[in-house]
């Protein structure tokens, strides 16, 4: 089942067009990993996705299954600010804001859940903790729980693995796959081709040609192989 | 010394107000502090208050008996507008605010001075600027504006907490799940504005981001959650208005500078507890 149709989508700045003529779809349960340089557009369209930027032209279309505000973000590298006191707990929580409307206050069940998605992390221990203390991947793991709190269906990932340290890295693709294999429909931006290949079960690459299918056409096709094998001589 | 202070304030109802309008004014500054500091809007409160002094000098040449009637709109007036701008590229934001303060401070002076509303023009403006002992002055109409004002500040903050942290720690990411965070950023400006207008009765204009920022940015030296900061930072805003009040009254030093200075010695002892801390 398709969750989000593309159609014909251009995006970009003040008219002032990046990608043009977009069409594509997410179903329900995708793994679908946004590759391409730096500067491609990859966090404007995810940005357009999430309506938080209007498309130029074109629309986008949500299932009936899904409404805009049940969709978890994770933005690259959230900056804050060096001094901000916010505990992990509170942070976690922040995520069921899509959830309360204009009801004052969390419910019980909203704090369980704030609960389970820290355990299921494990992050649990840290919940006390002052979120600028922890470690880059621990702070990854901390927004990535409060992405979980606003949904169930679908995580837009925008570089969750930047800059974190190889190993830490390793763990964060282990655990958004196991997110996936509970059926969360996953979106991820990366810049690693070869991992992208490895985990996604769809490839969106985004450059002067612009690609959109499944991994195993990715591989087969002419971009991919370039890239892909440029990739290898760049990390051997 | 001391007793004769107590029943002072037991005896007078002008002391009486004082030290009610100075404990809601206190709580009110200290709980929007910790966001004005952390999304950088601490600038915005300085403007206003200088904003403020020009709608003060405007309302002293129409001669209006009620002064808020005309700074209250005028100062949330220029709290959207200077939001606005500063969400526009094109004039940056700390640039217009610059301009809009300083030239409400110049024009606000030059008024004064055209129509004299007294004798004692340098009096009358060093005590709008770093606020004399007006708040001794206070009518009963007065303190029940601010009281009025305090509560609304407080109801909005106690209702509105979950959203302004989330606004406060990320923006784009509370946009996504749906909060309008565009909405919220007007109604902390508008709410700033209140508060500095309130403060103006208690400390005078040039002083009333301290009032504002220190309390917060003490609690952030100890304290490491959200709640916890801003719990702490009201606590310290009203124990220092308290003991300004209290001071001021004791050795006569003027309200406004004694508790910032106040203010300035707690910031100390906290910057120094956090270092231990660690
Ligand atoms: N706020 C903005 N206003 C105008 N142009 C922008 C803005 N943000 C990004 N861009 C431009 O849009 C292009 C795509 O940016 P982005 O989507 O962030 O790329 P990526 O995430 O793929 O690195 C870049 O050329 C960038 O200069
Ligand atoms: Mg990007």
């Amino acid at each position: 089942m398709s969750l989000i149709t593309v159609k014909d989508l251009s995006l970009g700045y003040e008219s002032k067009a990046i990608i043009e003529h977009l069409n594509f779809e997410i179903n329900e349960g995708d793994y679908l990993c946004i590759v391409g340089e730096n500067g491609s557009g990859k966090t404007t369209l995810m940005k357009t996705l999430l309506h938080l930027k209007a498309p130029l032209a074109g629309e986008i279309l949500f299932s009936d299954g899904l409404n805009a505000n049940e969709i978890g973000y994770l933005p690259q590298q959230t900056v804050v600010q060096k001094d901000f006191p916010a505990s992990v707990k509170e942070i976690v929580l922040s995520g069921c804001q899509g959830r309360t409307g204009l009801r004052p206050f969390y419910t019980k069940k909203e704090k369980k859940l704030a609960m389970d998605n820290m355990k299921l992390l494990n992050i649990l221990p840290l919940k006390e903790c002052c979120y600028r203390e922890l470690s880059g991947g621990q702070q990854q793991r901390v927004l990535l729980a409060r992405a979980l709190c606003a949904t169930r269906k679908m995580l837009l990932l925008d570089e969750p693995v930047s800059g974190l340290d190889p190993g830490v890295t390793l763990q964060m693709y282990e655990l958004i796959r196991e997110l996936n294999s509970v059926k969360i429909t996953i979106v991820m931006i990366s810049h690693d081709i070869s991992t992208a290949v490895k985990y996604a079960s769809h490839i969106f690459h985004i450059g002067e040609e612009i690609f959109f299918g499944t991994t195993q056409e990715y591989m087969k096709s002419e971009v991919g192989q370039f890239f892909l094998q440029y990739d290898e001589t760049a990390s051997s | 010394m001391m007793s004769g202070i107590i029943s002072l304030f037991i005896q007078y109802p002008f002391a009486r107000y004082a030290l009610i309008v100075g404990i809601l004014i206190a709580l009110c500054s200290s709980l929007l502090g910790v966001t004005l500091v952390l999304k950088r809007f601490s600038f915005i409160g300085d403007g206003l208050s200088h904003v403020a002094f020009g709608a003060i000098a405007i309302a002293s040449v129409l001669n209006l008996t009620n002064q808020m009637l005309i700074v209250l709109p005028v100062t949330i007036l220029c709290a959207i507008l200077l939001l606005r701008t500063g969400q526009n590229t094109k004039i940056r934001g700390d640039a217009s605010i610059a301009m809009i303060s300083v030239g409400a401070l110049a024009f606000g002076y030059l008024l004064l001075h055209l129509f004299p509303t007294s004798s004692n023009l340098s009096g009358d403006v060093c005590s709008t600027l770093f606020g004399s002992y007006s708040i001794l002055t206070l009518t009963s109409q007065e303190v029940w504006i601010c009281v009025i004002l305090s509560v609304l500040v407080i109801a909005f903050f106690i209702l509105f907490y979950n959203k302004i942290f989330s606004v406060t720690f990320d923006e784009t990411f509370s946009q996504a799940v749906g909060v309008r965070a565009g909405w919220y950023n007007l109604m902390i400006a508008v709410v700033i504005a209140v508060i500095i207008v309130l403060a103006m009765n208690l400390v005078g204009s040039l002083l009333i981001s301290a009032l504002v920022i220190f309390p917060a940015l003490s609690a952030m030296r100890i304290f490491k959650s959200f709640r916890k900061v801003t719990i702490c930072s009201v606590v310290i805003s009203v124990i220092c208005a308290l003991a300004g009040i209290l001071i001021s009254v004791a050795v006569s030093t003027p309200v406004g500078s004694t508790i910032v200075a106040v203010d300035v010695a707690v910031f100390g002892i906290c910057c120094a507890a956090g270092a231990l801390k660690k």
